[in-house]
């Protein structure tokens, strides 16, 4: 997974999300033009054009989503975000305990990293592709996973995306919008990581 | 000082600590670093902000080796 691929893909997954939405748009206002008593029907093609790219926009927001788990150890939790604190520098630890994501620039783009998975910005930002990747130990506390991916971005960012699912690519905004609030000023500050990176190269 | 951690259910563990001019302390990191690439563990060094490298042998001058899992698709 290199950088031309990753756009590629990403196109590929617009282009996929037009041929869910524009069928649906089409039915409904042919059918609201051909018979009018029909209206129900339009809206709920409109409706099926609208919900569709959503749930896939929510199931890439669910990368970043932290995942609950009722025996967390606080102590083990500590830790392990002590560890992870020095792993990156101040400012990232600061946004780190503020949204719960690593933000790294990388060469592909910038990456908002969480326990479950990684954004990657592109675009100047403005494009957000969403991986899905994990640690196979659920004991694990969240600072650890996020270490995990951190370290095996690090290493080999290539390999990372490649083992990774894509779990959607589209405007930033899309995932903004079905995140926590608290987590999003880490993508905000992926994406102009990212624009900074943009305007240097 | 030298630390081996391996990240796990604690939080992290301390594995081995050495000086590099310790050699026995080094023999019982070496030890230890075999003993989790074993098990499974990628062993990471920090090479710079934002790189880090995965080392197959115990990089004695390094100040912190972390062992970490294999990671998979979600």
């Amino acid at each position: 997974m290199d950088a031309a691929r990753v756009r590629r893909r990403g196109a590929l997954w617009t282009l996929t999300t037009f041929a869910h939405v524009v069928p649906f748009v089409a039915a409904g206002v042919v059918l609201l033009v051909v018979q009018p008593l029909a209206v129900a029907v339009s809206l709920a093609s409109f409706a099926h054009a609208w919900i569709i790219p959503m749930l896939y926009a929510a199931r890439g927001a669910n990368v970043l989503r932290p995942k609950r788990r009722a025996d967390a150890d606080a102590g083990a939790a500590a830790t392990a975000v002590g560890l992870l604190g020095d792993l990156v520098d101040h400012r990232t630890r600061d946004l780190y305990a503020q949204t719960g994501l690593v933000v790294e620039r990388g060469a592909l783009g910038a990456w908002a990293v969480g326990e479950a998975g990684a954004v990657l910005l592109t675009a100047r930002g403005r494009r957000a592709t969403c991986f899905c990747v994990r640690v196979d130990d659920p004991d694990l506390p969240p600072a650890d996973r996020t270490a995990h991916l951190l370290l095996a971005l690090r290493a080999d960012e290539v390999g990372f995306a490649t083992v990774a699912n894509m779990a959607f690519s589209g405007a930033r905004w899309r995932i903004a919008r079905r995140l926590p609030a608290e987590m999003r000023p880490a993508l905000t500050a992926a994406a102009a990581l990212d624009r900074v990176y943009d305007t240097a190269s | 000082m030298s630390r081996l951690v391996r990240m796990d259910r604690t939080g992290h563990t301390t594995l081995a600590e050495w000086n590099v001019g310790d050699a026995e302390a080094i023999d019982a990191a070496v030890t230890a670093f075999r003993g989790e690439l074993d098990r499974g563990y990628f062993a990471m060094v920090s090479t710079g902000p934002g790189h880090a490298e995965q080392v197959k042998e115990l990089p004695v001058d390094a100040d912190l080796v972390i062992l970490r899992l294999p990671i998979s698709g979600g």
